[in-house]
């Protein structure tokens, strides 16, 4: 109860610094239209108020504070504009609507997913052959780590264009950019996972005449589990942050990334920020069920009492 | 000096007995060098030493005398560098393959995914054998180690005891004749390991295995062995083995006698004479 009071303080702290943060960013704009309105306004004309400084103007104008929050198109939307557009477009919209969040959302998840398994999979496959050839460990381990510090944001548009060369189109280009993202913490955790059995337990083996195959199934493969969950709560999220960047370059019309594009077009910061906070809280339930689905496999495993 | 002239009136039937003692363990001028960035270092020196069928032979030394590293050499998990070792008459990789040791390390290392009927089952597993027989072993070797019942638990609902006892179950499991212990109740409290002890003895006494034990402590190795192997450091080599006069049936209390007293003695001995060279 009392962790439950201090993290409800400390989100109303973020949710009033939020709301003051609205009023300077906004000032400007409100006067604005207040002047257009026949509104008495201090100072009076447009261009003298872009000398003076935003806290001067929020003292001079004390009255237009309450509307800074109630803008159309604010700098900065406060929280309960971003909240009402999220209800309005997924509530209160039909699924199938193009303008549901909800669609848009899970047009942009099946990438996700898609790219995820992709990305996963590649990456338990490399560190099974790091662990295991040493070959593999001194050449695949520097190309992981290299390819991740491209940024995506340069990258994508030209994987995109590569794979529409050949054909290859919709949501398979964006899981590959999922894929990209998420197989690198995979990689490397299912490497530490995997090399994670003590000296003991591996001559504990080598008494039984253990082969290779042996060893990887029955010590090295579970020991590795806590790693492995580890890595895919990592991942998950860096695939959404993938499908997402995926369809930007793209032009696409349906998906969160697409939405954010659109939104930053026509100026509509509220339609941007609710799909950031869509593509938060999808991020946030996908890490948290896998994070349900970790405590009940360990367990299961009596690796987690 | 009573149990002295027992045992020198036995001497004659005992020696009839054991005319032909089968020699186990044999080894030969052994030398091990490990390698290392500090220039090479001398684990094991000239260690000449015979380990009979159904001896009880305890290693003790202080920390780096090689008491383990000839403990793992039997165990073909180090290969000397010098000199000969042969296990069932075998070089000790080719006794691996026969199964011919289980292991005992000084923690129980048990899977903790695994129930111990299933840890148990391990190296049955590894090695092939039927399901069937794989739970009729499991039964047999937790009724050995005191354990029946506890198969479907898993380790962390065991006490530590309990998981050693798991762990020698699990090395007794594909009926190995040498059972090699490297320190394995070092981290339990004296209570247990007292108890263990003792259970050790009995589970030594049925299942007849030669038993190669290593330990730091004094009262442990003379109350558990035939022969005690006290060895030094720097190099690591024997300096004294000492033939047991204890009788095999040892009940706790044998560790207040005079006759334990002073092989407990000896073995102190053996133990500060080593360390004078340094």
């Amino acid at each position: 109860m009392k962790t439950f009071l201090s993290v409800l303080t400390v989100l109303a702290a973020i949710v009033a610094f939020w709301y003051a943060a609205c009023v300077p960013m906004n000032i400007k704009g409100v006067l604005d239209t207040a002047e257009r309105g026949g509104a008495e306004v201090m100072p009076a004309t447009s261009k003298a108020r872009r000398d003076m400084g935003t806290f001067g103007l929020v003292a001079g104008n004390t009255f237009a504070i309450a509307q800074t929050w109630e803008q159309d198109r604010p700098r900065l939307p406060a929280p309960h504009q971003v909240v009402t557009e999220l209800w309005k477009t997924t509530v209160m919209k039909k699924l199938t609507s193009k303008r549901s969040l909800v669609y848009h959302a899970q047009v942009t998840l099946k990438a996700t997913l898609m790219g995820f398994v992709i990305g996963t999979g590649l990456g338990i496959l490399l560190a099974v052959g790091i662990v295991h050839s040493r070959v593999m460990d001194m050449s695949v381990m520097p190309w992981a780590i290299v390819s991740q510090t491209i940024p995506i944001i340069a990258l994508a548009p030209m994987i995109i264009v590569v794979l529409y060369s050949i054909g290859v189109q919709g949501i398979l280009p964006k899981a590959i950019i999922s894929a990209y993202l998420s197989f690198f913490p995979v990689v490397v955790g299912m490497v530490k996972g995997l090399r994670s059995p003590d000296a003991m337990q591996l001559d504990l083996l080598k008494t039984y005449s253990a082969n290779t195959a042996q060893g990887f199934w029955k010590l090295r493969l579970p020991s590795s589990m806590p790693y492995l969950f580890t890595s895919l709560k990592i991942g998950i999220a860096a695939s959404l942050l993938g499908a997402i960047v995926g369809e930007l370059p793209t032009g696409a019309v349906s998906g969160l990334g697409a939405r954010l594009l659109a939104g930053s077009y026509y100026g509509q910061t509220v339609q941007i920020w609710s799909a950031l906070f869509a593509a938060a809280i999808l991020a946030g339930l996908l890490v948290a069920l896998l994070e349900l689905i970790e405590k009940i496999v360990l367990k299961r495993m009596g690796m987690q009492q | 000096m009573n149990t002295q002239t027992t045992t020198q009136a036995d001497a004659p039937q005992a020696h009839a007995s054991e005319r032909a003692p089968e020699a186990v363990v044999e080894a030969k001028n052994l030398d091990l060098v490990f390698p290392t960035n500090d220039g090479p270092v001398q684990a094991l020196k000239d260690v000449n030493l015979t380990i009979n069928k159904g001896d009880f032979v305890s290693f003790i030394g202080p920390s780096g005398c090689g008491k383990t590293t000839f403990l793992r050499v039997m165990a073909a998990l180090e290969h000397p560098t010098g000199g000969s070792i042969t296990v069932n008459g075998m070089t000790p990789d080719e006794a691996r393959k026969q199964r011919a040791y289980g292991y005992v390390f000084q923690a129980a290392g048990l899977y903790p995914w695994r129930t111990i009927a299933k840890n148990i089952k391990l190296p049955l597993e590894i090695m092939g054998y039927s399901k069937a027989e794989q739970d009729k072993r499991v039964e047999q070797v937790l009724e050995l180690v005191e354990l029946s019942g506890f198969g479907g638990k898993y380790p962390w609902q065991l006490s530590g005891g309990m998981q050693q006892r798991a762990s020698i179950a699990r090395a007794l499991a594909f009926d190995a004749d040498i059972l090699l212990m490297d320190e394995p109740f070092g981290a339990l409290d004296e209570i247990v390991r007292d108890h263990l002890n003792e259970q050790l003895l009995k589970l030594w006494a049925r299942t007849n295995k030669t038993i190669g034990f290593v330990t730091h402590s004094i009262p442990e190795a003379v109350y558990l062995s035939t022969k005690i192997v006290v060895m030094s450091p720097r190099p690591g080599r024997i300096t004294d083995v000492i033939e047991s006069t204890l009788p095999r049936e040892r009940p706790l209390d044998i560790r207040d006698s005079q006759e334990f007293i002073d092989i407990a003695h000896r073995v102190r001995e053996g133990l500060r004479a080593g360390h004078g060279d340094d």
